[in-house]
């Protein structure tokens, strides 16, 4: 039994409820620039993300995938349409409000892991309670550390880490809060074949065994098989859904998509 | 997030300390001054609280005109009344702190800078009222005796049985050191002592009469009692203080200098702050900017805007307290520094146990600190504006201010306003004290509307200043100018500092030499002299009247016209007279008369030439009469004779000029201040030594030709130049550690690009020069700034000075002078950043995030 299923048992972490939806999306469009030189990166994209599953989004260079993300997770706004999330509308909230939201209901895991470089590993994992005055739980924070498996390099700071290990200090770190939702642009972007499986059973794990919901853009299918829905994007649209898949068969939608 | 910004700060240590440095500076100088002023004013309070230790109460004189040249004496008819009372146990008349100049083997007066020579007469049979104590040897009893200072004879190689000169009001005379003394456990700074019995010292500062008498109660009497059954006794001339108060009152009086020198260096500690917050902010703003992506992270982890403006502005706290208290500490080694300065100056002051008051403790961490958070509060701002966004963009960089378009309108406003509030001090305000302050507040209101424009001039500027790097520096040089505009408003904000500190030397410089040319214009309009007698030293004013006749009695000399002076009160006011030979001035010295001519002279009598604008003001005409108070108390009516107009830049007579005849009358012991001198054939070599040999008995004066008399005191303007340019190196000191700073966050961020132009070539020293090249265009758009806007405001000042005579004079050797000081602080604040960069590992460079 891991780590996480114990302390899951220990009744702290509430039982699974059945699905929902916890990000919806409805007519987003999203249009850079003026005139001629305009570019639009999303063209009227409607989606549900529902709980306790890993939702992967994919499709070629340019399609929109990490526009999507960013409007998904309130960091940019729409040109047209509208988020929800828990159940809140996002395109019409304050900064203090979306500060909030932040606090809650949203964890982020970047491409380039965004540690701060004068924190030690443990000290990042707790920032985000930190930030919201929130005492970290030490049992919780001691199950994540030896789930993401760098207990022993708590007192490291990034730059003594490899990528692999920024990669699973930062997925931590988006998981002490316990959010609504996860989003991930391009996890394993920055990581070599190996360390990328570690970095994608990990996501995997906490979706499974703490019901996390995960929203990961990734080009990678490899990546895209750890998914339980897979959403392809082409020129800011979405073309293609499947649900869970082997890497061959995403290999395979992917290029049917692509094809088009 | 208090973690966050303290350790970031850690993180940072090397660029932290630097910051620091920015402001550290001005704490020490603020910290420095007060020191230094606390501990002269402890040195002389102990001075006096030591001498009237056993005295309960004194009489002595009392001032009726402010710094006259003498206090009426006290009546030895009052010390037997005194002693008469049933509450004094005993009583002493004496002479305390009175000026007996000391002469040595040369004939040269023992003088110590600007200390007093002071000179004593004690009965020491009372020794309770005695602050002299006696190292060796014994008391002066009668004529010929004296004790002196242990510091002076270490100092002048005296010891007891040695013979010594020394003078009050009258010559020179001889007297044997029979003791050497001090005031006992206290420093005198460069003072000097002669301490002679009562009536010697009587006969030798030619008084009638006890300069004090000193006053000691019976067991249970207070002092106030005291005072007060004495004050029945005493003439109207005379007046009683406790000796409590007569120490605070001579300490007040012997500080009051020190005042005004606290509040000198006080300013340019705030100018050196001034400039620090300028590279505080420019400081702040910089790493603001290259941890957009870590702030934006910080946002998307959920930090408000309000948690990042607290986190930035705490690490502001953090540096500001820091450097607060280091300056404090630093200002300990700078009042030392201050001290030496001063005595480089020859400025004795004497020494205590160094003050360190809670008051300077306070107000130096409050200022320092409150300043670095105000420096910090802009880019503070700006941080909040990250947005959460930016952490996954690319190259994100700090937004533009949304009123960043409207920055050339306020520019303009904020300099408009400056130049306004400093024309209404100069032409529309009266009094030092306002004018001063709308000039200071005007002139830093110009500063900031010039930094807020800058950045819209460092493209034009750098390539008019880089021409010579681009020219010179090859690859390197090109590269430098394109990297120095490349962020226009960091270089901008950093030349904005060194401008500050420039602008302020070249406002000094112009001034200087308007001011020195117009004293050399008006002295030779007004005398016409071949010679001009003097004091001899800077601390005295006056040399005896006998000087003059002295001189008058040598073959060959045409003319010797002596000019008497004192102060008096006139017209309500404590004012300079002036007492002429009326039969020949005319021969030295042209009246430009208002009213009146040089008939004037011929029947002057009991008359006055009164100086026109002053005849305005209090509406003066021929033939008004008006009152003179002399410091004994004696008045004296004088009619107008007539009215003239001297130079306003450096009048050599004052606003009240009578008859010598009229001033020996009014004034006790007469003196002169000055005398001019007309000999056959002229000026020359020989007649200089004849003439000098003259003077050799009267160590009070000096002879020089006009010429070399003029040039000196044209020259006297130089020392305080020099203080200016000295006190005004710290501010670009400062600014030179902005520079430093900005070069070194300058590398840190190029890290990979540098590591990239190493790669395809460029060697260790191209990037040395690279570097040093940008920091010297940096370096010139500030001197481009700096001068031309000191220039602008000494133009502005002289012609508000014009009344006086001042006008304006471009130093051009002076300003190129400048220019080349800026090239060298731009060499000099490259030195670390170049070798930064230069040290650079390629590889790793290259692989940097
Ligand atoms: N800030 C921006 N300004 C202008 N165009 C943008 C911006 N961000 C993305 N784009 C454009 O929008 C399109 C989608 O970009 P993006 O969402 O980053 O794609 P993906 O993540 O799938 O590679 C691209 O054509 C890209 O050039
Ligand atoms: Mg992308």
């Amino acid at each position: 039994m891991s780590v996480l299923e114990q302390y899951v048992d220990a009744g702290v972490r509430p039982a699974p409820a059945p699905s929902l939806s916890v990000v919806s999306a409805s007519n987003l469009t999203k249009r850079y620039g003026q005139g001629d030189a305009h570019v639009d990166a999303l063209r009227s994209v409607s989606l549900e993300i529902e709980e306790r599953r890993m939702t992967a989004v994919m499709g070629p260079s340019g399609s929109g995938k990490s526009t999507l993300m960013h409007i998904l997770a309130g960091l940019d706004q729409p040109t047209e349409g509208t988020v929800r999330i828990a159940g809140l509308e996002i395109s019409s909230m304050s900064d203090a409000e979306l500060t909030r939201l932040r606090r809650r209901h949203i964890g982020f895991v970047f491409q380039f892991f965004n540690l701060l470089p004068m924190l030690t590993a443990e000290e990042n994992i707790v920032l985000p309670l930190s930030i919201a005055g929130e005492k970290p739980d030490r049992q919780w924070v001691e199950a994540l550390l030896e789930t993401v498996g760098i207990a022993d390099r708590r007192t490291h700071r990034p730059s003594e880490l490899s990528g692999g290990q920024q990669q699973r200090v930062s997925i931590a770190r988006a998981l002490v809060a316990r959010p609504t939702v996860l989003f991930a642009d391009e996890p394993t972007g920055n990581l070599d074949s190996s360390t990328s499986k570690d970095v994608l059973a990990l996501l995997r794990d906490s979706v499974d065994e703490l019901g996390q919901t995960i929203v990961m853009v990734t080009h990678d299918p490899q990546a895209a098989a750890q998914a339980d829905r897979i959403l392809f994007l082409a020129d800011g649209r979405i073309v293609k859904e499947i649900g869970a898949s082997t890497a061959a068969d995403v290999l395979e939608a992917m290029q049917e998509v692509s094809g088009r | 997030m208090t973690a966050v910004a303290l350790k970031g700060l850690l993180g940072r240590k090397f660029r932290t300390i630097l910051t620091g440095l920015a402001i550290v500076l001005g704490v020490a100088m603020i910290s420095g001054t007060f020191i230094l002023t606390d501990t002269i004013h402890k040195a002389f309070t102990n001075v006096f609280n030591v001498s009237y230790r056993h005295t309960d109460a004194i009489i002595a004189g009392k001032q009726f005109v402010a710094n006259a040249n003498s206090i009426p004496t006290v009546p030895p008819s009052v010390l037997t009344r005194v002693r008469a009372l049933p509450d004094v146990a005993a009583a002493s008349g004496s002479y305390l702190f009175d000026t007996v100049t000391l002469v040595d083997r040369q004939g040269k007066t023992i003088a110590n800078g600007g200390a007093p020579s002071l000179g004593f007469g004690i009965d020491p049979s009372q020794a309770r009222f005695n602050p002299i104590t006696l190292a060796s040897g014994h008391w002066a009893q009668g004529p010929g005796q004296v004790v002196v200072d242990t510091a002076t004879a270490t100092d002048k190689h005296y010891k007891v049985g040695d013979a010594i000169a020394a003078k009050g009001d009258g010559p020179v005379k001889p007297y044997t050191v029979v003791g050497l003394g001090k005031i006992s456990g206290v420093s005198i700074g460069g003072a000097t002592l002669a301490v002679f019995d009562v009536p010697t010292a009587a006969s030798i500062l030619d008084k009638h009469g006890y300069d004090n008498i000193s006053v000691a109660a019976k067991p249970g009497v207070s002092e106030k009692r005291l005072a007060a059954e004495i004050k029945p006794l005493l003439p109207p001339t005379a007046q009683v203080r406790t000796g409590s108060q007569q120490a605070s009152h001579d300490a007040a009086e012997v500080t009051a200098g020190s005042n005004i020198i606290k509040y000198f260096l006080l300013a340019f500690g705030a100018i050196a702050l001034f400039v620090g917050a300028f590279v505080i902010f420019n400081t702040i703003s910089i790493t603001i900017a290259q941890r957009t992506r870590e702030l934006a992270t910080l946002r998307t982890l959920g930090a408000s805007r309000r948690q990042v403006l607290r986190s930035v502005l705490l690490e502001s706290f953090v540096i500001g307290l820091a450097a607060a208290v280091a300056g404090l500490f630093a200002g300990l080694g700078l009042a030392k520094g201050l001290n030496a300065m001063f005595v480089a100056l020859g400025v004795n002051l004497p020494q205590a146990g160094t003050v360190f008051a809670g008051r300077t403790i306070i107000v130096s961490l409050v200022v320092g600190t409150l300043v670095t958070l105000a420096a910090g509060l802009f880019p503070a701002i700006r941080a909040t504006r990250v947005p959460p966004i930016s952490a996954v963009r690319e190259g994100a960089v700090l937004p533009r201010s949304r009123h960043a378009h409207r920055r050339p309108y306020l520019a303009g406003i904020v300099m408009l306003l400056g130049l306004a509030v400093i024309v209404q001090g100069l032409f529309a305000t009266s009094g030092a004290g306002s004018v001063l302050g709308l000039l200071g507040a005007g002139t830093l209101l110009l500063f900031i509307g010039v930094a807020l424009v800058s950045s819209y001039m460092v493209r034009p500027l750098a390539s008019l200043v880089g021409r010579p790097a681009r020219a010179l520096g090859g690859a390197a040089g090109r590269l430098a100018v394109a990297n120095s505009v490349r962020n226009p408003s960091r270089t901008a904000a950093t030349a904005a500092a060194l401008m500050i500190g420039l602008a302020l030397i070249a406002f000094v410089a112009t001034l200087g030499a308007g001011l020195r040319n117009s004293v050399k214009d008006a002295l030779g309009k007004q005398v016409k002299a071949d010679y001009v007698l003097t004091p001899s030293s800077q601390g005295s004013e006056f040399f005896p009247a006998q000087t003059a006749s002295a001189l008058g009695r040598l073959r060959g000399v045409e003319v010797v016209s002596d000019i008497r002076s004192d102060r008096a009160n006139v017209l309500g006011a404590g004012t300079a007279v002036a007492g002429i030979e009326a039969a020949t001035i005319g021969r030295v010295y042209r009246f430009a008369w208002k009213q009146g001519s040089d008939a004037a002279l011929s029947h002057l009598g009991s008359g006055a030439i009164v100086d026109s604008s002053y005849a305005t003001k209090h509406r003066l005409g021929i033939g008004s009469r008006f009152t003179l108070q002399a410091s004994n108390g004696a008045t004296q009516w004088l009619t107008v004779a007539a009215t003239y107009h001297p130079p306003q830049a450096d009048p050599v007579l004052p606003k009240i000029v009578i008859s010598r005849a009229t001033f020996d009358r009014t004034f006790p012991r007469p003196q002169d201040s000055q005398a001019f001198v007309k000999v056959e054939g002229g000026a020359s070599a020989a007649r200089t030594a004849e003439l000098k040999g003259a003077v050799a008995a009267y160590p009070d004066a000096k002879i020089q030709t006009q010429a070399a008399w003029v040039a000196a005191q044209a020259k006297s303007f130089d020392q305080a130049l020099n203080l200016f340019y000295v006190l005004l190196a710290l501010s670009v000191i400062v600014s030179v550690f902005g520079m430093i700073n900005t070069l070194v966050l300058a590398v840190f961020e190029r890290t990979r690009e540098l590591g990239m132009l190493r790669a395809i070539g460029l060697s260790r020293r191209q990037t040395r020069r690279m570097i040093r090249h940008e920091s010297v265009v940096t370096a010139l758009i500030g001197a481009a700034l700096g001068l031309p806007l000191g220039v602008l405001l000494a133009a502005l000042v002289t012609r508000a000075l014009g009344s006086l005579g001042i006008g304006f004079h471009l130093p051009g050797q002076q300003l190129a002078a400048f220019v080349l000081l800026a090239v060298v602080a731009g060499i000099g604040a490259a030195v670390i950043p170049a070798r930064r960069a230069a040290r650079l590992n390629v590889l790793h460079a290259l692989q940097y995030e």
